[in-house]
């Protein structure tokens, strides 16, 4: 599905990426872990098309097409989605309406016909009711005045309605209390099919114990270091990332 | 960053309505003079009565010029105006009464059309009435029959001076008098034409009044003049939407808008303008200078201005409300848009005279490219005026960093009961907000719309629904190619 091959980014002038390499099939579950400033949030940016970034070098191919040569909103609509770790607020956008416009717009991408007003609010109720998020947040403007448990609820909520085949969470799990990330992660994993992928980007093994991951990666200095599988996690919960900055210095 | 750089290249759409059509003029020589007064009011076969209303202000307009010059206090640059360089009076050429649309002009019809405006009867089911100002002179108007029944009076004003000379003269210049400023001096003493609306005691106006300006021949200054009447106990809403053709000169407009209110009476109008703002470097476009008032003259009067300002190069306009009536409401919702190199200065006066007078301003600016775009509001509480209320908001959203938002709020509160509040917020569209929104499978432009319809909401909402769609694309054309 997503094949990353010597990715280079730099943000700024500086090198974040330096080579990274992996590769994620239909229906696996990926974890990316690492010590902060290992370039984590920066790959899950890149990925997304965050203009911010620039790519130096490298190849990543998404369902056969160069991802990086597609547009941002292109990039979305062919199904590639990123759970922010910070989520924007949009003043005086009602969530409703900015669903509706992505919505449309992967349609329009497809062919399809838009949805009617109708069978669109039909759709957004069900979603609500399969992430438990409660009803006056479609109501409100995106993301203005949510709670860090709302806006990551939130989040969820859109992937539900986008139907993504590779869903990046980008520290989905910070800033979020045990009964939201129950809900969260809950969500995440209500929506996993033997379709799509899942990349979790985080510090700590909480939210891996729910989403379980079938390979776990260490990314360290712009690179993937090392790639095990889930037993990786409780090792590092346990002795910290130390031992990795030991092993490969600077 | 990418994106940021992106932000600073502006570029503007395409101005749509950039044709001219062929119709045949019929024109006077360019400049302004006593004798150009005179040939106006002789051309429109004006009672006495009025050309001695132009000639006082034509006099006192020269007066002001020779001593004054233009006036400058506004936050704009406006190139110098050659008022002799203006033709200021082209009507298009009169064939006899009209008894049909089969006898329009077949070119006026066409331009109509492009205008996306019919003449026809497609408009009774839209329920809208159109009295259509092609350059300065009334074509036709619809729906005469209708609204007669009805005891309405709505045409144009030149009708009305020859047909309702006692109304004209008890109210042309009550609200807005040739002294109150160089444009009104201006637009007294030359103004073509324009609409004139009564609304009879008692009756509910059954349809949005509309009038589509439109400035069509070269080097032809516009200087429309409307007067609504709603008498005690009546209510009317009434739209003016407006476009221009491309032109590389600068064009003057001058326009006049007074509207009386007695009392229990209440008045909407509704503005969307779009003329030619001049191309991406700045060159053409229309200078509109317009004045705006309304007086609520009768007890539990009510008016409100709601405007979408997304055209002219320089735009000068402050439709006021004067508050006489006790319990009189004024409302004033704008959206103004600037990109490019467009200026606004605008903004409204709420003047409370009479007791428990209340007044919202809720105004919406938006400024992208290197445009500037400023608020001017005034709230004056008079001695008398007993329990006055205001509530005042004033938002800027800036796209880019080469444009400009400024405030200009003055109070002039004299009265200790009143109460007076004022909030203003100035935002950005961030680059976050917009990735945020591609993210989601939505396009920059698409983004742009949702974001700047979401923030413009509570003006758009004001609108009525025809006019709030119309207007909701407008912003989003306006502003394409501003991000991204």
């Amino acid at each position: 599905m997503l094949k990353i091959e010597n990715l280079h980014a730099t943000v700024d002038g500086k090198e974040i990426l330096r080579g990274i390499n992996l590769e994620i099939n239909e229906g696996e579950v990926h974890a990316i872990m690492g010590p902060n400033g290992s370039g984590k949030s920066t790959l899950s940016a890149v990925l997304a098309g965050n203009p911010a970034y620039t790519v130096t070098e490298g190849k990543v191919t998404f369902n056969g097409k160069d991802l990086l040569a597609m547009s941002p909103e292109d990039r979305a609509n062919e199904g590639l989605f990123l759970s922010f770790q910070y989520p924007v607020e949009i003043p005086g956008v009602s969530m409703t309406n900015f669903m509706k416009a992505a919505i449309n717009g992967k349609r329009k991408y497809q062919g399809l016909e838009p949805l009617s007003a109708s069978e669109f609010l039909k759709l957004q109720r069900e979603k609500k009711k399969f992430v438990e998020i409660n009803n006056d947040l479609t109501n409100r403007s995106v993301n203005e005045g949510f709670s860090g448990g709302e806006k990551k609820k939130n989040e969820i909520f859109q992937m539900a309605m986008l139907e993504p085949t590779l869903r990046i969470l980008d520290e989905t799990d910070s800033g979020l209390d045990i009964d939201a990330l129950r809900i969260v992660a809950t969500g995440v994993t209500k929506l996993k099919n033997e379709k799509n992928a899942t990349v979790v980007i985080t510090h700590y093994q909480r939210l891996l114990d729910y989403i379980v991951p079938d390979f776990v990666h260490i990314l360290y200095h712009g690179r993937i270091v090392m790639t095990d599988t889930k037993e990786l996690v409780q090792k590092l919960e346990k002795d910290g990332y130390d031992w990795i900055k030991e092993q490969f210095p600077d | 960053m990418k994106e940021e750089k992106n932000i600073e290249q502006i570029g503007g759409e395409e101005y749509k309505y950039g044709f001219t059509s062929d119709i045949e003029t019929e024109v006077i020589p360019k400049g302004i003079s006593e004798d150009v007064v005179r040939l106006i009011s002789a051309k429109k076969e004006e009672p006495e009565f009025m050309l001695d209303f132009r000639l006082k202000a034509y006099r006192h307009w020269l007066k002001l010029y020779e001593e004054k010059g233009v006036p400058t206090w506004a936050h704009l640059e406006i190139p110098e105006i050659d008022f002799q360089d203006i033709i200021y009076y082209a009507a298009p050429k009169k064939k006899e009464q009209l008894k049909s649309l089969d006898e329009v002009d077949p070119a006026i019809r066409e331009t109509f059309d492009k205008l996306g405006i019919s003449l026809d009867e497609q408009k009774k089911l839209s329920n809208v009435a159109v009295d259509a100002v092609l350059d300065s002179s009334s074509v036709k108007t619809t729906f005469h029959a209708e609204l007669a029944k009805k005891g309405i009076i709505f045409c144009s004003i030149s009708e009305a001076i020859k047909n309702h000379p006692d109304l004209v003269k008890q109210y042309l210049g009550s609200v807005v008098p040739h002294t109150d400023n160089f444009y009104a001096a201006l637009n007294a003493a030359v103004f073509s034409d324009g609409s004139f609306v009564y609304i009879p005691k008692g009756v509910r106006c059954p349809m949005e009044l509309s009038t589509y300006f439109r400035i069509n021949a070269m080097n032809t200054g516009q200087f429309e003049r409307t007067l609504i009447v709603a008498d005690d106990d009546s209510y009317v809403s009434y739209l003016e939407g407006c476009t221009a053709p491309q032109r590389d000169e600068n064009q003057l407009h001058a326009a006049i808008v007074e509207i009386v209110v007695m009392n229990n009476a209440e008045v909407k109008y509704s503005t969307v303008q779009n003329w030619y703002p001049g191309d991406k470097d700045g060159k053409g476009g229309i200078y509109n200078f317009v004045t705006k008032r309304a007086i609520c003259k009768g007890d539990n009067s009510k008016i409100s201005w709601t405007q979408v300002e997304t055209g002219s190069a320089i735009t000068w306009k402050y439709p006021s409300c004067i508050l006489k009536g006790d319990n009189s409401v004024g409302e004033f919702y704008s959206v103004a848009v600037t990109n490019n190199h467009q200026q606004a200065d605008t903004g409204t006066k709420m003047i409370h005279l009479g007791k428990n007078t209340k007044s919202t301003i809720i105004s919406k600016g938006i400024s992208a490219g290197y445009s500037q775009n400023s608020y001017r509001g005034l709230v004056r509480v008079a001695k008398d005026a007993d329990g006055a209320r205001n509530y005042s908001q004033c938002d800027s959203l800036l796209m880019g960093d080469k444009c400009g938002a400024h405030t200009f709020p003055y109070a002039d509160i004299n009265n200790p009961t009143a109460q007076v509040e004022h909030e203003a917020t100035t935002s950005k569209i961030s680059e976050d907000q917009i990735f945020y929104c591609n993210q989601r499978g939505i396009k920059t432009e698409d983004a742009i719309g949702l974001i700047v319809n979401g923030y413009a909401k509570d003006v758009l909402s004001k609108l009525p629904l025809e006019f709030a769609v119309e207007a909701q694309k407008l912003l989003q054309i306006s502003l394409e190619n501003s991000v991204g």
